[in-house]
């Protein structure tokens, strides 16, 4: 197969706050398009295609190329990126983003810039991409075109008077969207005969090809038999199959080279090998330098999940193994609570990335769970010099021992009309927020920016901020990095006894109040018992809040049903079994959902 | 265990030991409010063919060799609506099968207003020497307020003619904690029946068993905010006071919800407790045969058409729930049914019954339990201690193995 000038490709992303239509557009554009040049089905590829379908291989639909016959007579290849939307792939992200020349950024016509807009912005021009703007759902008849174009002028700062007003929807002018790709976004350039240089910017694992990379050539070629090796981990394989991405297949080539997009599979079993960000070379003709850019993404939440049933922890391993394979960034390690048996400490990217693996255990795997309270990594610096990156609460050293304690800080920014600025702010200084300060966008619109201690967010703040804004407030965050603070250790104690799986690490000006709501809700989760059972929340050995379950005043059958000793029998058989569902914490006896009720504590 | 030899028709096979029986009449006047028991209004002709049949269920259960009965309860329903000649054919055909003891307690179920001097005679004819009354209050509002169709005055006059037809053995039914019912109407009920100096009274809670007319009221109100039935500290203290007044009086607490004047226990109750073997006629009733539970089937039609046209009458047809108990099904029972009893269990006789040490079984449980103050261990036995009645089924089913 002939190569293809690297003038008549384009490499390119969509960006865009959730909602304005991101996926709408990806979809329109592969339907204006085509999937193959003509030469290429002439060369019957199709035959490879319908291999790949019978083995049911499907790749991410955004992730795609195609052909575009341009206005000017000349055939270009589109490669569409697909980007993770959510700022917990933040990383991610931006790799997507280093494997683009431009970026298509589409905003609502009626909504205007949003907190994700900027964020996807900032982020794409970090990369120097060229970014071209769209106004979508123009058909809307609350669209103001004129006001978001100007939005995007002043607020982002890019051109955007020539943007197309289009709606992605009804199909309205999507042909100037792709003629500006043709004409707006630079063509790659990368040097063919140069060592290979290829930036790996995602990866799937496939139980039959193994690890598949995605990748952008910037450099050199690669093919069946180059030898590869990976620069960041080291892993050195034989490179199987080389291709692109059609739309939902993989379709084998010869070669790829410099400037295009594409995948490699090299009987690589292990995700771990093949980092995102990572930099492919050839081992026998390696580049000087890997690519910039590159660093090892670490999770920055933290809980344990414990299998409801502690028969099930094998099954916990073996599906948490399972969803590793094509999530490099789940990270866990088993560990045992006294309150919940054993589980795993599992890391994530943020508390989406932490809901959807939860939500993929329940649903994929049929598991139930009991989950810890979330927590992030602090720092604790030892009076003998030490500093250990706390991940489990419980692993707190004693506190004589400590020397000072950092936690991560984020910047936030967070957009909302103007009549709940005061409520929004409020929430902020409440979860200690440090404000930054505050632009309005338009009259009624403004960013508001706070820096944030991480743990103040990832409980229930976006609850929080949906219901003091009616929902209309969108919010942003990176990771600013680490601040000495006055944190402690919160135990909470039932019937004297601590609960490991319920401690937690918090700032001591919140402890008292925090201890409190969960005694509160600790005593409406947990069922009366035999005897008086004290709640209480401790910091060391300085009890700060208690409440107390009343013993369980009467449980007794007046009659036994005659002879009837079996429906007797069946009634106690079915109260034991309700007992088994508990977590016994020495004579106490938990239910799981007390354990789960502690993570909202609803604070309006 | 089970000999597997059947003489006549008993599809259980040789009776080992004496049995006590139970005899269910499903009939009422009336359906009061809060009964889920199996019973129901019939008419003549259903009565007269589930009399029948129940005779032929008698005959078939014939064993090889002669079962000693030490106690026979008709219960409902209310036995004492049907026909007294029914009670006595009944009788007659027990008598024909098993070895009725002389010194039998044998018991009668009668509803206040459904008996007369002449059908009390008939009944002390037929051999019954123990007469249990369903009176349940003495305030006539409560009485309404459960859907009872007969007035406290309407039982004082009916106990009279027990008394006078020479029943010397008399229960009376209360039941505590009923809609409306307050501390002092419920001292008024028991003051007044302990005036009239029966021999046994069952003391009941109020249970609203789903399904029941009452509890759809109830639950209804409940969600409307309104609640007439007494709260639990009030259905304590009611406990408590029932405890406390028929002590004062002579009566022994002997059970959960049980009381007697000395000797005057319901030795067919503590039967169930034991729990010793029982076995039971008519619809809907459970027995204990062989170490085997089951049930007859509730269905009447099915019950009566069975036995009636069956020409070999195989009495497993109309068996359902049949559960073989396993030795640690015994152990439970024993336990969860022997600490109804206000002295619990033995701890030898548990050994003589399963050749096990109860530590071994128990050991932990026990040791658990009287640290929590909720059992108390006395030498041989082991039983509630009065805050462990008030959770006893927190206490007993743990006791499941």
């Amino acid at each position: 197969m002939s190569q293809v000038n690297q003038k008549n490709i384009r490499n390119f992303c969509i960006i865009a706050h959730i909602d304005h239509g991101k996926s709408t557009l990806a979809d329109r554009i592969i339907e204006k398009t085509g999937l193959l040049t003509s030469r290429e089905m002439q060369a019957q590829v199709l035959d490879n295609m319908d291999l790949e379908r019978e083995r049911g291989i499907t790749i991410k639909a955004q992730c795609v190329r195609i052909i575009y016959k341009a206005q000017d007579g000349e055939e270009y290849i589109f490669n569409l990126i697909d980007t993770p939307g959510h700022v917990d792939f933040n990383y991610e992200v931006s790799r997507s983003l280093a494997a683009c020349d431009g970026a298509i950024l589409v905003v609502d016509a009626a909504q205007g810039v949003e907190a994700q807009t900027l964020a996807n912005v900032y982020l794409a021009l970090e990369h120097n991409l060229d970014i071209i703007p769209v106004i979508n759902k123009i058909d809307l008849p609350s669209a103001d075109p004129q006001r978001v174009i100007e939005e995007i002028e002043d607020v982002i700062g890019i051109e955007a008077q020539d943007a197309p007003l289009i709606s992605a929807k009804n199909g309205i002018n999507i042909d100037q969207v792709l003629e500006q790709i043709v004409k707006k976004i630079p063509a790659p350039e990368g040097d063919v005969d140069a060592p290979l240089q290829a930036l790996v910017f995602d990866s799937v694992y496939d139980s039959y090809k193994g690890v598949i990379i995605f990748c952008r050539i910037k450099h050199g070629s690669v093919r069946k038999g180059t030898k590869i090796k990976m620069m960041a981990t080291g892993a050195v394989e034989d490179v199987v199959e080389v291709g692109y991405f059609g739309p939902g297949q993989f379709i084998p080539c010869d070669v790829l080279e410099a400037g295009t997009v594409g995948y490699i599979t090299a009987s690589i079993k292990n995700l771990k090998e093949t980092a995102v960000g990572d930099t492919v070379t050839d081992f026998n003709n390696p580049c000087a330098e890997p690519l910039i850019g590159y660093k090892k993404v670490n999770p920055m939440v933290y809980c344990g999940l414990y299998p409801a049933d502690g028969a099930k922890y094998q099954d916990l391993r073996d599906a948490l193994e399972k969803l590793q394979l094509n999530d490099a960034s789940l990270q866990f390690e088993p560990e045992a609570s006294v309150a919940l048996g054993f589980g795993f400490r599992c890391g994530f990217l943020g508390l989406l990335h932490l809901e959807i693996i939860q939500e993929r255990l329940e649903r994929e795997y049929d598991l139930d769970l009991v989950t810890t309270a979330p927590g992030v990594i602090y720092k604790v610096h030892k009076t003998n010099g030490d500093i250990i990156e706390l991940t489990n609460p419980s692993n707190l050293p004693d506190p004589s021992e400590i020397d000072f304690m950092e936690e991560p800080i984020v910047k936030a920014e967070i957009i909302v009309t103007t009549e709940f600025v005061g409520p929004i702010m409020k929430l902020c200084q409440d979860r200690r927020g440090v404000y930054l300060g505050m632009e309005y966008m338009e009259a009624t619109r403004a960013v508001i920016r706070y820096e944030l201690p991480l743990n103040e967010i990832i409980y229930d703040f976006f609850d929080a901020l949906k219901s003091r804004s009616r929902g209309y407030a969108s919010f942003d965050y990176e990771l600013k990095g680490y601040e000495k603070s006055a944190l402690c250790k919160l135990d909470i104690l039932i019937n004297k006894e601590e609960v490991d799986a319920l401690s937690f690490i918090i700032h001591s000006a919140t402890a008292a109040e925090r201890g409190r709501r969960m005694c509160e809700k600790l005593k409406d989760e947990i069922p009366r018992q035999m005897f008086e059972i004290p709640i209480q929340a401790a910091i060391g050995s300085k009890v700060i809040a208690r409440e107390t379950i009343k013993a369980m005043r009467k449980d007794v059958l007046a009659k036994c049903y005659g002879g009837d000793i079996s429906r007797k029998h069946k009634l106690l058989e079915k109260q034991k079994e309700g007992k088994k569902r508990m977590r016994q914490v020495g004579n106490v006896e938990i239910p799981q959902k007390a354990f789960m009720s502690v993570l909202k504590l609803d604070d309006e | 265990m089970m000999n597997k030899r059947t003489i006549g028709n008993s599809s259980m096979g040789v009776f080992k030991r004496q049995m006590g029986i139970y005899i269910h009449i499903p009939f009422c006047a009336k359906k009061c409010s809060y009964c889920d028991f199996l019973s129901a209004p019939a008419d003549d002709d259903t009565i007269k063919a589930y009399i029948e049949a129940m005779l032929l269920e008698i005959k078939a259960s014939r064993s090889e060799v002669v079962v000693p009965v030490p106690t026979i309860f008709f219960g409902g329903g209310t036995p004492s609506i049907i026909d007294p000649t029914y009670i006595e054919r009944i009788m007659e055909a027990i008598r024909e099968q098993y070895e009725v003891e002389s010194e039998a307690e044998i018991t009668i179920e009668c509803n206040p207003g459904t008996v007369s001097l002449k059908k009390l005679l008939a009944y002390k004819d037929a051999g019954i020497n123990r007469i249990s009354f369903g009176l349940q209050s003495t305030d006539n509002i409560e009485l309404k307020s459960i859907g009872r169709i007969h007035t406290y005055e309407q039982f004082q006059n009916s106990y009279e003619m027990a008394r006078r037809a020479g029943f010397d053995n008399i229960n009376i039914d209360l039941i505590a904690a009923l809609p409306n019912q307050t501390m002092a109407s419920w001292e008024n009920t028991l003051r007044k029946v302990i005036d009239l100096q029966p021999e046994h009274i069952s003391a009941y809670s109020l249970i609203l068993e789903e399904g029941t007319p009452l509890y759809t009221v109830i639950e209804m109100e409940r969600t409307n905010g309104i609640d007439r039935i007494p709260c639990e500290d009030n259905e304590r203290e009611m406990y408590y006071l029932t405890n406390e007044m028929l002590k004062k009086a002579g009566y022994i607490h002997y059970e959960i919800s049980n009381y007697s004047k000395p000797g005057y226990e319901c030795r067919h109750n503590l039967s169930y407790w034991a729990p010793d073997h029982y076995i039971s006629f008519g619809i809907g009733a459970a027995s204990y045969v062989n170490d085997i539970r089951y049930k007859n089937v509730e269905d009447i039609k099915e019950y009566i058409e069975y036995l009636t046209e069956a020409k070999i009458i195989d009495l497993s047809e109309i068996q359902v729930e049949v559960n073989q108990l396993t030795k640690e099904n015994k152990m439970e029972e024993f336990m969860f049914l022997g600490l109804r009893r206000i002295d619990g269990i033995s701890i030898k006789e548990f050994f003589k019954r399963f050749g096990v040490r109860y530590d071994s079984i128990y050991g932990t449980l026990t040791k658990k339990f009287v640290e929590q103050e909720l059992l108390i261990h006395t030498d041989d036995r082991i039983y509630l201690s009065p805050r462990g009645i008030d959770v006893s089924n927190s206490v007993m089913c743990e006791f499941l193995l």
